[in-house]
């Protein structure tokens, strides 16, 4: 993937993340008025496609997002080049991916 | 009469061969009296080992640029009295660029990216078509026009974090080259110059800190050239490219 296309998806996944990230500051702030218990959360989120897919695009943006960030921040901050830059990226990108559609499953299934 | 008989300047010297090290000079102070002015008294009469680098005196030809008390300056143009840290300069080589020695810094990877940038005409007609004729006011030329007074002093490159940080990166000067030619009705690569700079190092990698446009001694702005290039870039992406 070139520079250009890593700069269009960390651009094009910073416009999916806009909106998820107001609805759900939005949400949260709605959902707390009065307490919150972790069984009211599971309530409303579990068996719900929307959730489930609302919080799934919001994970996998995010690790699109955030690897591509952290990518350009290890080769000019840490001094990483070529392929172990590319190497640790993308293992955050898959970490990030992997421990996020943990949690969408644990809070939807 | 200036205040003070002497400025107390501070030239880093060495090179390749020689670690820098910083050496103090005693100057006398005058009224009117350039950053320029004061290291080529050093050179003429307190050292004539100094290495340094100027050509027109006047602020044209971009060969004076060095780090003065930390940051590029055009030494030509840049007064004493602006600069004055209590009664001390400091002048150093310029920043992100290797030493040549003492105050000359090496310009090749400067111009070596120029190049790299697509910074070159690519003509539209041959010596035998008539010349093109140029509207002044289109908003084209207004935006090549912006940018094509350019010495190459490097004062950008050595401003920018980003080159700092990033040696591939192509820099705020040839970038902004490479808009003047996109925008340019005689130029008639444009895909070219897209190309050149969509590349490892190309203007994508730009952090829009925007310290090329803050130092530009010519009042440049290369932060808003290269948003230019990331515009033109996206919408070529998109499917949607000028004529």
């Amino acid at each position: 993937m070139s520079e250009f296309h890593l700069y269009m998806a960390q651009r094009l996944s910073a416009l999916v993340m806009a909106p998820f990230v107001i609805v759900h500051i939005g949400v949260m702030i709605y959902a707390i008025q009065g307490g919150l218990s972790a069984s009211e959360i599971l309530g409303r989120t579990q068996g719900s496609a929307f959730w489930f897919a609302f919080y799934g695009m919001f994970v996998i943006a995010v690790s699109i997002h955030a690897a591509i960030g952290l990518r350009t921040i290890l080769g000019e901050w840490a001094g990483l080049r070529g392929g172990a830059r590319d190497a640790v990226a993308a293992v955050i990108g898959l970490g990030l991916l992997a421990l996020g559609a943990q949690a969408v499953w644990a809070v939807t299934a | 009469m200036p205040e003070r008989d002497h400025l107390t300047v501070t030239v880093q010297r060495g090179g390749p061969d020689a670690p820098m090290r910083p050496q103090t000079f005693e100057v006398p102070a005058y009224d009117n009296q350039t950053v320029l002015d004061v290291v080529s008294w050093i050179q003429q009469n307190a050292d004539p080992t100094l290495t340094y680098r100027f050509a027109c005196r006047v602020g044209m030809c971009g060969s004076c640029a060095m780090m003065v008390n930390g940051v590029p300056r055009w030494t030509c143009r840049t007064h004493v009295s602006k600069v004055l840290d209590g009664n001390a300069i400091e002048v150093g080589p310029l920043r992100n660029l290797p030493v040549i020695k003492d105050l000359a810094a090496d310009m090749d990877p400067f111009f070596d990216k120029w190049v790299a940038a697509e910074g070159m005409h690519h003509p539209t007609r041959t010596r035998d078509d008539a010349i093109e004729a140029i509207d002044p006011v289109a908003m084209e030329r207004q935006e090549a026009n912006a940018g094509i007074e350019c010495i190459n002093c490097s004062v950008c490159y050595s401003a920018c974090d980003t080159v700092a940080g990033n040696p591939d990166y192509l820099g705020p000067a040839a970038l902004q080259r490479a808009w003047t030619l996109y925008n340019d009705a005689k130029d008639a690569d444009r895909d070219a110059i897209l190309d050149a700079v969509s590349g490892k190092g190309g203007c994508h990698s730009c952090h829009s800190m925007g310290s090329c446009t803050t130092y530009c001694p010519n009042e440049l702005d290369p932060l808003s050239a290269i948003a230019g290039l990331k515009r033109a870039t996206a919408k070529r992406f998109f499917g949607g490219r000028k004529g």
